[in-house]
Formats: C-alpha cells, structure tokens, sequence
C-alpha cells in the first residue's frame, strides 16, 4: 500500500501542477479588470470546461493532500496507523465533498439551481 | 627510555569525551598535539594515558571494518581516518556517541537497531545457483550491475545513520544504508529475492520515508550515495523492479 500511495501522490502533484498553473494565471487575468462575483460567474456558470478543469482539480487535491497530512501525522504522532488512515481519508471525502459543492455551485446555470 | 620527539615543543589539544551513559558528561583532557594524528589517535591516548576505563570500539584503524564510527565536534565521523586538523574546532575536540543508536557506554553505542533495519530491508542477499551449476553471466557494463557496484562497499559503520535526521525523529524508518543495500540487490540479477526485497524497501519506513535531505551522502566516509540509491528506488515505484 505504501507503494501505492506514495505513487499516487507523486502523480496527483504531476497533475495538480499544470492546473496550479492555469488558476493562477486566470486569478492574474481575472484580476485586471477588477475583480467581482458577477464577473467570475459570468465566466463559469454554464461552461462544461470549467467545470471538468476545476472538478479535476478538486478530485486530485483530495487525493494528494490527504496522503501527505497521512505521512506527516505518521511522523509526528504516535496514533495507530489504523486510526490515521481513517482520518485522512475522511479527511479526503470531506475535500471532495466541499470542492465538488463548490465546482457546481459555480457553474451551474441559474435555471440549473432553481430546477 | 627515549624520547618521543613528537610531543616535544608542541600544543596540547583539550578533547572533551562523553563518559557514561544517557545521563553522563562531556570530561575534559589534555592530549598532546601530534603530526599526522587521527581522532582515533586521540581516544586511544586518552585511554592508554589518562582513563583505563573509556569504553570505545574500534579494529581495522585502516577505514575498512566501519566499527570507529563517533560523533566528533557534532558530525558523525569515522574516526581512524579522521584526522584532528581537519575537524578542531577552536582547538577544542568533543567527541561524542553516534547519534540515533541506544548508549551503551562512554562512547559505545548498541549497534542492534542500524543491524536489524537490514533485515528490515530485506539485506540478506539469496542465491540461486549451487556450486555445481556455472555462475552466472554478468555485464559489467549493464545500466542495472553499474547501479548495484555504485552503492557496494558499504563498511556498516552506522555513520549514515547517525546522520539521518529522519531516523532521529521516525524509528521505524529503515534508514540509508539498508536502503543502499536494498537497492543493489533489487539490481543484482543473481538475488533470488528480488521482488521481496523491493517490496520491503516500498514497505512502512521504507524509502518513501526519506525527505531526501542528503546528510547520509554527505557524511559517507567511503562516498557512496545512498541517496541516490533511495532516489533510484522511489523511480522504480512506477514501474516496478529495474531490468537487470
């Protein structure tokens, strides 16, 4: 399993890293104009792109985080490996949950929401 | 009785030495100052001169049996090879246990910790041939017996592992010479273990453990890199065993 994770979380960076990269340069271009809700929702609501871009980007920090807070609680902690495992990974749904609420929240359309 | 002329005209150092146990103190002494003196040197001196009952290690004196390993003004060191210039400090020489390893006495330390992360690794190397069947045909030049001969010739003095932050803080934590060692054998087409031995290498404390900090190759005292053995480890993790 060791194996395993530490693979997965060498990967999930390898993706994480290209879409850091894009959100902040969307963060810098967004921010030129002045910066509003509006403007943002105007941009996500109803784009099936944005929606895949930060869905993956939710999926994959909640995959890589929760293995890294895993290997520094096993460091720093004398909880069972058993207890930490259970933690992180609720720890990992709970970040999908919320980035997932989030991505939707964003770029559902208006009539989306109401129906 | 003659003269030593070596001692004649010149400084004495003031070598500080941890005498007991966990709870113990540094003790000073007055060791004259010598051309072409090594730590080792200085210890024995202090143990044939000033205190009979110093518990230290050592053998070989030439750097090839790794059991002088100490602690010298903070650094782990091999101390037979290991001479006084190149480390005082101020004039003043501490020398220390090993770090990370149980205190026996003075400066010896229990050893059995550093030996059983070998095993922890899966060291022991298994062969497959009996002494009635040809051996086996190696390339010297091939990508997989280079890495292997790159990390061999480890003496087992523990300095790596006195020297690892990560096994001061992760006892579970296999450390960089039974990793180094995993890795040549991982390598060695002749090692009938060799998925065994990966997959205990990729085990908890394994290799994913190191923080890739690089203390265990700079403080080698023969060069090796276990780093980069650890390194070539954490590559295989994707697609498995390297092709030997």
């Amino acid at each position: 399993m060791e194996r395993s994770l530490f693979l997965t979380q060498r990967l999930t960076a390898m993706a994480l890293g290209p879409l850091v990269l894009v959100h902040l340069g969307l963060i810098l271009f967004a921010v030129k104009g002045g910066l509003t809700a509006e403007e943002i929702l105007l941009r996500t609501q109803g784009s099936v792109g944005w929606a895949l871009f930060y869905g993956a980007f939710v999926v994959m920090a909640s995959i890589h985080g929760p293995i890294g807070l895993r290997n520094v609680l096993r460091e720093w902690t004398d909880l069972t490996t058993g207890l930490i495992n259970f933690v992180t990974a609720g720890f990992g749904f709970l970040l999908l949950f919320v980035g997932i609420r989030a991505v939707l929240a964003v770029t559902q359309t208006a009539t989306q929401i109401s129906g | 009785m003659s003269l030593d002329k070596s001692v004649v005209n010149v400084s004495f150092l003031e070598v500080k030495v941890w005498r007991g146990k966990d709870d113990g103190e540094l003790v000073s002494y007055q060791v004259p100052g010598r051309e072409n003196q090594t730590v080792l040197d200085v210890v024995s001196e202090i143990q044939r001169s000033h205190e009979p009952s110093l518990a230290y290690r050592y053998a070989c004196r030439v750097g090839v049996c790794g059991s002088c390993a100490m602690t010298v003004n903070g650094m782990p060191k091999w101390t037979c090879r290991t001479h006084v210039k190149k480390v005082m400090d101020d004039g003043v020489l501490t020398i220390e246990p090993l770090r990370n390893l149980p205190r026996i006495k003075d400066l010896v330390c229990d050893l059995s910790p550093f030996i059983d992360t070998w095993q922890q690794a899966g060291a022991p190397f298994c062969g497959t041939k009996t002494r009635h069947e040809a051996p086996a045909n190696i390339d010297p030049e091939s990508k997989a017996r280079k890495a292997a001969d790159a990390g061999l010739q480890c003496i087992n003095c523990a300095v790596c592992y006195s020297a690892c932050d990560v096994v001061s803080w992760n006892k579970d934590y296999i450390g960089p010479a039974g990793l180094n060692r995993a890795w040549t054998l991982v390598n060695d087409a002749r090692h009938g273990e060799r998925q065994s031995t990966f997959d205990k290498a990729f085990g908890s404390g394994g290799c994913g453990s190191c923080h890739s900090q690089g203390n265990c190759t700079r403080h080698c005292p023969i060069g090796l890199s276990p780093s980069e053995s650890i390194a070539g480890l954490k590559k295989s993790a994707l697609f498995g065993l390297p092709k030997v």
